[in-house]
């Protein structure tokens, strides 16, 4: 009797991270593993969002400061990850989160204010997760990327072809949920990307510490998937993987996990202090290989963009971040009793009681 | 939901022996049939039929869409379940153990129980977790965990375990239906007890407990497997002239204070029975909660008859640890029978 042994992603990825524009804004030399960039048009549109994002995360993290938001992790630095992965997806498809990733909603069009939510301190999810087809953002680490393969699976069994993506970092990868996602997602070949954003610190504890494989995307060999290794500071390339993982999944050629190297240049969230476990040489370095410098530069050169254009793009993200003061210096208004309206579909005797208790307190507060 | 023409309303003609374990596969059956948005899946539970085959032949009559094995990890399980569920399904997924349900522990707890609180109701997670519960059945380390006070201080989990066949099918089946995440909890040892049944049969409604003895000195109150072992005790009570009445919870959480307190107020007296660990045990929740509502009427503290504070111990000492119709007994007599 022979055994069956699957062949399908046995190669291991390239080290060199697949890229398209280098730096400096110059066209990249390296090997771009087969995959297409994206045209002109859509690159502008990417730039756009990443100025939009950066001013937004810029917003946040200063209103924190403030006191207006319990805490906030920014992504700044990652904008090339965050807006070219979810750009790619299509309008079906589905994103599952981590808390990291406001930046992936407000590119797929959630209001500010619910973004901010959960970071408020007004709810934990803050949108209707089926009015954009993104699941609450996930704090227990990992635990998303099983929810992603089988909201795919359930996809898959209905043949609605609807795919998913989700986000992981460096290290909830370390994560047995991260691990028992991938595997699940290949052993059903489910439509799921998996993109793990190695921003190369998981709060204070350094890539080495987390792992001691080359790298992540090596993984993927091991799960019987195709993996690949791209430069996260790179829209071109996230966005080109995504889309190419995206199409296999469609196709029923099952996941792909893809590994986008990048950079927090921002503390863990704002109570962070990041001096404590590197150093300011290391974090210049990273704002050298910045992600819109370098599409700016390509934009600019390839004659897609000039100060005009640019002047409104700037512009508009003045807009943003001014919706975004507007959204958070007005206070919301909260009902403490629907801390009991969405426990359980349902009602439960003992929590109208616990209810009435809570109601009373307020009332003799003079609150009702 | 509409049934039509399957099996689950052939009706069988004469009640006939039916086990537990059978009343389970055939729950599974009905609503497989019933509703195609339910699945089930989970460690060997296609082919081999689940290692207590409550999930046998299901996979020959639905397909490997509907009936499938699963990889080996219960925290993908349960995760992929919520994925499934957000997508519109109903997934029904078994665990094989009852202590191999603790590598899901996270995803049941930080996402399963909370999923529609943090989503202000927008996203339900109607998943059934069936997890085999409990000792007796000369299982070897971790085969005979109770695992019941975990889930019940999860707010936002239903917790359930039927005593007899009757409940186990019509249970299973208002699990699955249900819009609220269930934890089902199968008694091992009672897998193989049989009923003179016909099915499909419809119970009381899973949030109630049910008085299945009745009497009049003092009230059993027990679920699961503990259900036999308080009708046991009551049949030799009565021998010696003692009225005992046994509720069958049936429902952990929510728990049926309603029917719970009738039975304490019309005895004065309770005593709670449950095979896990007496400390933080959900025995302290009943007593706590049934003296809270009828302190007045009790004439004697609330007893609890459990396990041993001790880790489940090994098969040949199992007898000495699970609470038996005599240690039941003895402690009753503890009371001041005077008052
Ligand atoms: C299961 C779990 N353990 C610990 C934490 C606390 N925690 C929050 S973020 C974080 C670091 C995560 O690092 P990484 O996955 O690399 O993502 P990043 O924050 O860099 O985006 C930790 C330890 C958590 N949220 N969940
Ligand atoms: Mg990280």
């Amino acid at each position: 009797m022979s055994i069956d042994v699957p062949t399908t992603g046995r190669a291991l990825p390239e080290l060199q991270p697949v890229r398209f524009i280098g730096a400096n804004g110059q066209p990249a030399d390296t090997d771009t593993a087969g995959l297409t960039p994206p045209s002109l048009s859509t690159l502008l549109g990417l730039y756009r969002q990443m100025v939009h994002v950066r001013r937004f995360e810029a917003q946040v993290t200063a209103l924190t400061k403030q006191g207006r938001l319990a805490t906030y992790p920014s992504a700044a630095g990652q904008e090339a990850t965050e807006v070219g992965a979810t750009t790619a997806l299509g309008p079906t498809d589905w994103l599952f989160p981590t808390y990291r990733d406001s930046a992936a909603l407000l590119t797929r069009g959630v209001p500010v204010a619910e973004i901010l939510a959960a970071f408020r301190g007004d709810w934990h999810c803050g949108f209707n997760p089926y009015e954009y087809h993104i699941s609450p953002a996930a704090t227990p680490l990992a635990t998303q990327t099983l929810h992603a393969t089988g909201y795919a699976m359930a996809s898959k069994l209905k043949r609605r072809g609807e795919c998913t993506l989700t986000f992981f970092g460096d290290g909830a990868s370390s994560e047995g949920d991260a691990h028992e996602a991938l595997n699940f997602a290949s052993v059903w070949q489910t439509p799921t990307v998996f993109v793990l954003q190695n921003n190369q610190y998981a709060i204070s504890t350094p890539l080495r510490a987390q792992s001691n494989a080359t790298m992540f995307a090596d993984r993927a060999a091991g799960y019987g998937i195709p993996g690949i290794r791209v430069d996260g500071n790179d829209v071109a390339a996230v966005f080109a993987a995504v889309s190419a993982a995206l199409e296999r999944a469609r196709d029923g050629e099952g996941p792909t996990l893809i590994e986008c190297l990048t950079y927090r240049i921002e503390s863990h969230t704002n109570s962070d202090d990041p001096t404590r476990y590197r150093d300011s040489a290391e974090v210049d370095h990273w704002k050298q290989l910045d992600p819109i410098d370098r599409v700016e530069k390509y934009l600019r050169s390839h004659g897609a963009l000039d100060d005009v254009g640019n002047e409104e793009i700037l512009a508009s993200a003045e807009v943003l971040a001014a919706s975004v003061r507007d959204a958070m210096n007005t206070d919301s208004e909260l009902d403490p009793t629907e801390i009991f309206a969405h426990v359980y579909a349902n009602p439960r005797t003992h929590l109208r009681e616990q209810q009435a208790i809570l109601e009373a307190e307020l009332a003799e507060a003079g609150r009702r | 939901m509409t049934v039509t023409a399957l099996t689950s309303t052939e009706e069988d003609p004469a009640p006939t022996s039916v086990t537990m374990a059978k009343a389970l596969n055939r729950a599974l059956h009905d609503s497989l049939a019933e509703d195609e948005n339910v699945v089930v899946y989970g460690e060997d539970v296609g082919r081999l039929g689940g290692v207590f085959r409550v999930t046998d032949g299901l996979q020959a009559e639905f397909g490997t869409e509907r009936v499938w094995d699963s990889p080996l990890a219960e925290s993908g399980i349960v995760g992929t379940a919520v994925g499934m569920a957000m997508a519109g399904m109903r997934p029904v997924v078994e665990m094989q153990f009852d202590a191999y349900a603790y590598p899901a522990f996270e995803q049941i707890v930080s996402q399963v129980a909370k999923m529609r609180n943090r989503t202000k109701g927008r996203v339900s997670l109607p998943i059934t977790i069936r997890i085999p519960c409990a000792g007796d059945i000369g299982g070897v380390e971790h085969h005979s965990d109770s695992s019941e006070a975990y889930w019940c201080a999860t707010p936002g989990l239903t917790v359930v375990t039927p005593s007899n066949p009757a409940d186990a099918y019509s249970m299973l089946r208002e699990s699955i239906a249900s819009d609220d995440p269930v934890i089902f909890m199968e008694p091992k040892s009672r897998y193989w007890m049989k009923d003179q049944l016909s099915l499909p049969v419809t119970t009381a409604p899973m949030g109630r407990a049910q008085v299945v003895r009745a009497g009049n000195d003092v009230s059993l109150l027990a679920y699961g497997s503990t259900v036999r072992t308080a009708l046991a005790a009551a049949e030799v009570g009565a021998e010696h002239g003692l009225s005992v009445e046994v509720v069958d919870l049936r429902s952990l959480s929510p728990f049926d204070d309603a029917t719970v307190s009738a039975s304490v107020r019309k005895t004065s007296r309770a005593a709670v029975i449950h095979e896990a660990a007496q400390f933080g045990g959900f025995g302290a929740e009943v007593a706590a909660r049934v003296t809270e509502r009828n302190f007045v009427h009790l004439a004697a503290p609330i007893l609890r008859i459990t396990g041993f504070d001790t880790p489940y111990p090994p098969p040949k000492l199992e007898e000495h640890y699970l609470p038996t119709p005599e240690r039941v007994l003895d402690a009753i007599e503890t009371w001041d029978w005077e008052l």
